[in-house]
């Protein structure tokens, strides 16, 4: 298989206070594939792909040394513009957040905020991302209820329509099914695997299986080191590190 | 014998407990007792309404220092509330950890400082400033003493209710909620605005309404400022009679005078109705944003 | 992009007001105990704490507050004893002996949040109302039943919020081992909240001492300490506003020192708050 780079992450090392959290990562993100970040938990998982998006920015105490680059730039660069980085990335969290407003407004929050309102336009932007996410038949007639009234499944399906309404190049997945049921675990994978046509696709989880099922391309991470990576099947097939073994067979978690 | 001492502290303390629910019983029932002699002679409405106050002529009308109530209570609410909100928002989602941690406790200082120093704070430094620096701005004339002055003080004693609110309602907002709106390229304020404030709205209002229901009933700092006067007043400039200063400043000729006791038993019903009222309606907004988030 | 320049403005806008409003309310404090402090200094003398006013006192002749020192410390310390005496009771048995869901627990709860946003000034009228009931006349008892029940719910909320927080499992923990209800009450749920329950007092106590509306009417007010529980008592608030009522500066600023004292006070029960609880904390169960 042949991967082209659409993330670089080089040299990345950070730090909450005293305690070391990802120690001098550099990995490539290849384009339009399912990156899956695997590991123990507090291996850095979550730290490393809120990374990307800058999301580390508001923690007390962080500091964050190292490049990472997207397109190019180097996100981390002062002179770029924070929401213009984060634009390009969709961020799915563990436990879907919806916000306080209705279905249609919570996918078109993005669009408007970064657009403004052209009420035709963005009628169609919110249809056309909630069939992406499979969300579209399930609540057309009821867009201007207010979305906490939604099913967690249908909850994490509204945030995945409402990430993607801003047309971002890149999907960032935080653990997105551990808080479903299967029947919307299923639901979320399908639509990751279809998604990445057009999207590069980096999902963090802790479920191995899901792993075997949706990646590409795989990372291990351990005591924020990353120990090993490459495309998945060779990985899981012929894990090259000790430690890479021990955690694909159980041993250590 | 352990569990005759159980049994005796247990009767002895739920005695006790009934206690509380009792005395608002008694409160509302003292006050109205009270004003039972002067209701016999006026209406409700006569008294409520009329501006007429000459209590050595048997008049008592009670207006004027509703209105006075009203005017400082707006005055204060109207500088309060911005302020508050605004410093409650910088503390919560702006400000470094230090400036939080070193802001919230004077906040709470300025919750502890009693009503009377606020009023000799009030004389010594926001009457002359009203009085010869800001009314003379607005071509008004002014002593000083006066609703803006009272607003003023009023407003400073309340900040710290609100912001605490505030503060606490901020506080629950889920941190993946501020990172969700974040992460679709909202800046800092946009989040604020749309998520923060949004989920947050009842608890803020609720945090207004103590507030409110706090200004309506401060006595002694207000009376120190305002200026005591019986009349109307038409400007923020002019004095006024705010209810809880009435009752405070006249118990010493209540006595001699016929129903004037009873007047002002009746003015602290109407204030003590009033700020359950406030409240009351805080609470239920409480309860009922607690209820819709599960 | 221009979108993105109006958007940053705006945010930049809203900045500037929030850390106005922030220096406002941070000013305003150091302004208020800044400008009593400064003002005090001339009239700041030993005098002041430790006399009471001499015959011609609010006329500008010697003396000091040592009436209204006492005769705060008296009330303050009377009612908040009264308080804490019905307080205590009411927190054990809302938290150990009704259950969670009582009627009657939720009543007394409803009530004591009613009670706690009266105006003091309506507890003044109530404790008069109670005076002319029992033929009291003003006088530090009277001031002090005043003064306690406005001290009740501020103390029992505070108490409670603290008092709730025991897990159910140390109290299941006492019965299991055959412990009554009351022997769990006080040797382990108010162990566990004892610095809680001190600091629920002290923050009664400093509200009480500092509270003039509700002992304009029923404390009276004297040059006097008081030597029984029917005389009347100065209080250092009301001793304020009247020297600040005076046409003479001399005593204005009388007013200003004791306001400095009254403030002193109150922070020194604060401190000694917060000192207190480091100190018992020991006991507690994390």
């Amino acid at each position: 298989m042949d991967f082209q780079t659409h993330i670089s992450i080089r040299n990345l090392s950070v730090s909450y206070g005293t305690q070391q959290a990802l120690k001098n990562i550099s990995l490539d993100i290849p384009d339009r594939k399912i990156t899956v970040i695997i590991g123990p938990s507090g291996c850095g998982k979550t730290t490393l792909l809120k990374s990307l998006n800058r999301l580390l920015d508001s923690v007390d105490g962080v500091k964050i040394e190292g490049h990472i680059y997207v397109d190019g730039e180097d996100i981390y660069d002062p002179k770029i513009e924070v929401t213009h980085i984060r634009k390009k990335m969709g961020l799915l969290s563990q436990k879907p957040q919806v916000l306080p407003m209705s279905i249609y407004d919570n996918v078109a929050y993005g669009p408007r905020i970064h657009n403004g309102l052209d009420k035709k336009r963005l009628s169609r932007i919110v249809e056309d991302h909630l069939q992406v996410a499979g969300l579209w038949d399930e609540v057309k007639d009821r867009l201007h209820e207010p979305a906490s009234r939604l099913s967690v499944g249908q909850q994490q399906r509204l945030c995945l329509a409402r990430g993607l309404a801003v047309e971002p190049e890149i999907i960032l997945g935080d653990e997105p099914t551990s808080a479903l049921d299967p029947q919307s675990s299923q639901n979320v994978e399908r639509r990751l695997n279809e998604l990445k046509s057009e999207y590069t696709v980096v999902v963090v989880t802790h479920i191995l299986r899901q792993a075997r099922r949706i990646a590409d391309y795989l990372a291990f991470l351990y005591l924020g080191e990353l120990v090993e990576h490459g495309p998945a099947a060779e990985i899981f097939q012929n894990p090259r590190d000790l430690r890479t073994r021990a955690y694909l067979t159980g041993e250590i978690s | 014998m352990r569990l005759l001492k159980d049994l005796l502290a247990r009767r002895l303390m739920l005695f006790l407990t009934a206690v509380p629910g009792l005395l608002v019983f008694l409160m509302l029932l003292g006050l109205v007792q009270k004003s039972r002699a002067i209701l016999a002679l006026k209406s409700f409405s006569q008294l409520l309404f009329s501006s007429s106050w000459h209590p050595l002529r048997g008049e008592f009308g009670l207006f004027p220092f509703l209105m006075g109530t009203l005017w400082v209570t707006v005055a204060a609410m109207i500088i309060a509330v911005p302020i508050s909100l605004l410093t409650a928002v910088y503390l919560s989602e702006y400000a470094p950890r230090f400036v939080r941690e070193f802001a919230k406790p004077m906040v709470d200082l300025l919750a502890g400082i009693p009503s009377v120093v606020y009023g000799v704070w009030g004389v010594l430094m926001v009457v002359p400033f009203v009085g010869k620096t800001l009314a003379p701005l607005f071509g008004a004339y002014s002593s000083g003493y006066c609703v803006l002055s009272g607003g003023v003080v009023l407003a400073i004693m309340i900040f710290p209710t609100i912001i605490h609110v505030s503060l606490e309602v901020f506080s629950t907002v889920p941190n993946e909620l501020r990172e969700a709106s974040l992460s679709l390229g909202a800046t800092q304020w946009e989040t604020v605005k749309h998520v923060v404030l949004r989920k947050g709205l009842q608890g803020i209002t609720a945090a207004v309404v103590l507030g409110l229901s706090r200004a309506f009933g401060e006595t002694i700092a207000v009376l120190m400022v305002v200026g005591n006067v019986p009349k109307l007043p038409q400007s923020i400039f002019d004095p006024a009679y705010p209810l809880p200063a009435l009752i405070a400043n006249n118990y010493g000729e209540m006595m001699s005078i016929p129903l004037y006791d009873s007047a002002l038993m009746l003015a602290a019903l109407v204030l003590l109705v009033v700020v359950l009222f406030f409240n009351l309606a805080a609470r239920f907004i409480l309860v009922r944003a607690e209820r819709k988030a599960e | 992009m221009m979108n993105l320049r109006r958007r940053k403005i705006e945010e930049r806008i809203f900045r500037f007001f929030m850390v106005t409003s922030t220096v406002i309310v941070l000013g305003s404090l150091l302004l208020i105990i800044g400008a009593v402090v400064v003002k005090s200094l001339p009239a700041l003398k030993l005098s002041m704490i430790t006399q009471t006013p001499k015959g011609g006192y609010y006329l500008g002749k010697e003396g000091g507050i040592l009436n209204a020192i006492v005769g705060s410390l008296y009330l303050a310390g009377g009612a908040t004893l009264l308080s804490f005496l019905l307080s205590l009771p009411i927190v054990v048995f809302l938290n150990v002996y009704a259950k969670k869901s009582s009627a009657f627990a939720t009543w007394t709860r409803f009530s004591l949040d009613v009670l706690w946003g009266v105006p003091s000034i309506v507890y003044g009228a109530f404790g008069f109302i109670i005076m002319m009931f029992f033929g009291l006349r003003a006088s530090l008892l009277a001031g002090i039943i005043t003064v306690a029940l406005l001290e009740l719910p501020i103390m029992t909320r505070a108490m409670d919020e603290v008092v709730r927080l025991v897990p159910g499992s140390l109290k299941d923990a006492s019965y299991s081992l055959g412990a009554t209800k009351l022997e769990t009450a006080f040797h382990v749920v108010v162990r566990q909240s004892l610095p809680g329950i001190m600091t629920a007092v002290l923050i009664a106590l400093g509200r009480g001492i500092g509270d003039a509306a509700s002992v304009i009417f029923t404390a009276g007010f004297t040059d006097n300490i008081p030597t029984s529980l029917l005389q009347p008592a100065a209080t250092l608030p009301l001793a304020i506003f009247y020297q600040l009522g005076t046409p003479f500066p001399e005593v204005q600023q009388r007013a200003y020192a004791s306001a400095a004292v009254l403030t002193l006070i109150i922070l020194a029960i604060s401190l000694g708050s917060r000192l207190l609880v480091g100190r018992f904390a020991k006991h507690r169960i994390k």
